[in-house]
């Protein structure tokens, strides 16, 4: 494989609170090709959103990136001032937020918020710049592009809103796009045309692009590579069949076993026992033991991962066959 | 938008109405101003042939009805005092209150925004406590002794501006105010700042929540990572959003304005509405004194809906329904 958009290696994302410091992301190894999508997945608290933030050098207030390297087409982004971050944010790299509602300002029309984005970036002309958003909204499906640029917000649907964030995203082509949940507060329909427009314009372009979500059967239909969180760990990543169907962790393995997945209708759901470790005090060696049914004394140490080819796991005691998992 | 409009102006009609009886009635229970109309000594032939001329021996629903009567034509009845139109008198006098009442609010704008909006995006540092101190002093210092300090620091000890008075004015686009001569502006001066200081107060404090309160939200993260830069997303991003409860709250505070004013007018002899109104309860001049308060409510009722047209101009969520 050719040199990736974007590798991350060791990235650990704290938080420094008054009532101790929380690991949101404590050793995150991730990478992403030109083209290419990745799914992150895990559950809610894992810390997918902080990784993502992370990328993009917008940690909020007591957080703060303190280890790890993120390597953008040859760049360290860590070590990259603020202006250089700023200049690469809606231009290079570009991020969709999970709730449409609330990332478009209220009180301005969207073709002030998509012409200032692309002014931000661009010497252009005012007329130039809301051609080029037109043409975006057009992009995305947005029916009456040249009329609806005046709109305000709230004059759009939840998924219209969410396509005109994914226009704004578009604007200046960018190598990567992150989407945290982008489709999470939408209903299942409008979700998955979503998903296939966000697919074709994602293969024209050829960006990469990581995909956030809790729902592995929505990555599993979009990407084609996948990422597992736990507790701030990535715990397991390979391509989606390596993983869907040879998963080594035990908790991808319960993240399958709990996910309805299109084409396995029929099969009962089984949520995996135990809950996330809160995000303070969480255990030490794998953040999973508690959970896991596998656990050994050796899991009292942090697990190294395990790489065969694209496929990585961080376990002991790694399921070996995929009939163990449906078991 | 029409209907709306239809329905303030019957709103203010109802509340103007209401506001005549109540004062109406109050300026009977000050006190009678045959008492001070007369010399002590009338005979009550001399009595009786006022009150006539007056209309103040008919039956006060009557009275009352005449008044309004009148009223509706404009005609408030001459003042006792100075035996002319209390409505003339009043409008010579309001554009010295206006002039004085509006440049304390443009002071506590152009001053209390930019201090809002810089203790609001340095929460928790050396600016913000300053100018969080400050605005504490702004709030809590009374107006009459405040408005006292002002002029034995600036007038007294420094000598460096007049204490009393409007000075000598002159017309700019045919409108007489005192900036139009340094003599007028240097009067201006310690009046309005004695006003403005409240106010400067409680725009800083405002704002400075406002921001507080925006610069979390989603959309303020989204524009970062859009890429815009932190000036335009406090300048247009914060600064549009939180127009909307400061002009709301300004425009009522531009009616405390004029209220205080009276206060303000009192100690530095500035020569508005607000010392007549003082110099008339005193002298039982009771056509000034309703024409007075109708005027101010009639201002207020305009003020509010000025804001709420304002409003809706600045909320494009509400201006859809209006
Ligand atoms: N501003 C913050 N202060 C303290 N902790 C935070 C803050 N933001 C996020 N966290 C913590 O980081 C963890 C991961 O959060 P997040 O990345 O939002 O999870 P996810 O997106 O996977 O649901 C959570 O446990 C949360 O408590
Ligand atoms: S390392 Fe041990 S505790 Fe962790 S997932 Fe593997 S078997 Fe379970
Ligand atoms: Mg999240």
């Amino acid at each position: 494989m050719s040199a990736p958009l974007l590798r991350v290696e060791g990235l650990k994302t704290w938080f420094d609170t008054p009532k101790g410091i929380v690991k949101s992301v404590d050793g995150v190894d991730l990478d992403v090709g030109r083209g290419e999508i990745l799914g992150l997945v895990g559950e809610s608290g894992s810390g997918k959103s902080v990784t993502g933030f992370s990328l993009i050098g917008l940690v909020d207030k007591p957080g703060r990136v303190v280890e790890g390297r993120i390597d953008f087409k040859g760049e360290d982004l860590r070590t990259a001032s603020p202006a250089r971050l700023r200049s690469l944010r809606g231009d290079r790299i570009a991020m969709i937020f999970q709730d449409p509602m609330m990332t478009l300002n209220p009180v301005l029309r969207i073709g002030t918020q998509m012409i200032e984005t692309v002014q931000a970036h661009r010497k252009v002309s005012r007329a130039e710049a809301r051609a080029r958003s037109v043409e975006a909204l057009g992009k995305v499906g947005i029916p009456h592009p040249a009329e609806r640029i005046d709109a305000y917000p709230h004059e759009f649907s939840g998924g219209m809103r969410q396509r005109v964030a994914i226009a704004i995203a578009l604007l200046h082509e960018p190598d990567l796009i992150i989407a945290d949940e982008p489709t999470t507060a939408l209903d299942v329909t409008i979700q998955s045309q979503i998903l296939a427009q966000v697919q074709k314009l994602a293969a024209e372009m050829g960006l990469g692009l990581i995909w956030i979500s809790h729902d592995l059967g929505v990555v599993a239909a979009l990407a084609q590579r996948v990422a597992v969180m736990y507790a701030g760990r990535i715990v397991e990543r390979g391509t989606i069949d390596e993983v869907l169907d040879a998963p080594q962790h035990p908790y991808t393995a319960g993240l399958i076993g709990s996910t309805p997945m299109a084409n396995e209708r029929g099969k009962p759901l089984r949520q995996i026992p135990g809950s996330a470790p809160p995000a303070l005090g969480r255990p030490s060696g794998c953040p999973f033991r508690p959970r896991c049914a596998r656990a050994t004394e050796i899991c009292q140490t942090e697990p190294p991962e395990t790489l065969t080819g694209q496929h990585g796991w961080r376990c002991f005691h790694p399921l070996q066959t995929p009939t163990e998992v449906r078991a | 938008m029409t209907v709306f409009i239809f329905r303030r102006l019957i709103q203010a009609v109802i509340v103007l109405l209401a506001t005549s009886v109540i004062v109406f009635l109050g300026v009977f229970a000050i006190g009678d101003p045959l008492e001070i109309l007369l010399p002590g000594d009338a005979t009550a032939a001399e009595r009786a042939q006022v009150a006539a001329s007056l209309n103040l021996d008919a039956p006060l629903p009557m009275q009352y009805l005449t008044f309004l009567g009148s009223a509706l034509t404009g005609d408030f009845g001459n003042s006792f005092v100075f035996n002319r139109p209390a409505l003339s008198v009043i409008f010579e006098r309001l554009p010295a209150t206006l002039e004085l009442t509006t440049t304390a609010l443009v002071l506590s704008l152009v001053i209390g925004l930019p201090l809002g909006l810089w203790a609001g995006t340095k929460p928790q540092t050396l600016v913000d406590e300053s100018v969080m101190t400050g605005s504490i002093l702004g709030f809590s210092l009374p107006n009459f002794w405040q408005g006292m300090m002002l002029v034995m620091i600036f007038s007294v000890w420094l000598g460096w501006l007049p204490s009393t008075g409007r000075g000598e004015t002159g017309t700019i686009l045919g409108i007489r105010t005192s900036f139009a001569t340094w003599d007028g502006f240097t009067h201006l001066i310690l009046p309005a700042t004695n006003l403005a200081l409240a106010q400067i107060a409680l725009v800083i404090r405002m704002t400075r929540t406002g921001v507080q309160e925006t610069m979390p939200l989603d959309f303020v993260k989204f524009a970062r990572a859009r890429g815009l830069s932190e000036g335009r997303i406090l300048f247009v991003h914060v600064f549009k959003t939180i127009l909307i409860p400061i002009v709301t709250v300004i425009g009522v505070e531009f009616g405390s304005l004029i209220a205080f004013a009276v206060v303000t007018e009192t100690i530095f002899a500035w020569p508005g509405v607000g010392k007549l109104i003082i110099d008339s309860i005193n002298a039982l001049d009771r056509p000034v004194v309703v024409a007075y308060i109708l005027v101010i409510v009639a201002m207020f009722i305009a003020i509010n809906f000025l804001v709420d047209l304002l409003y809706s101009l600045l909320d494009p969520r509400i201006r859809g329904r209006a």
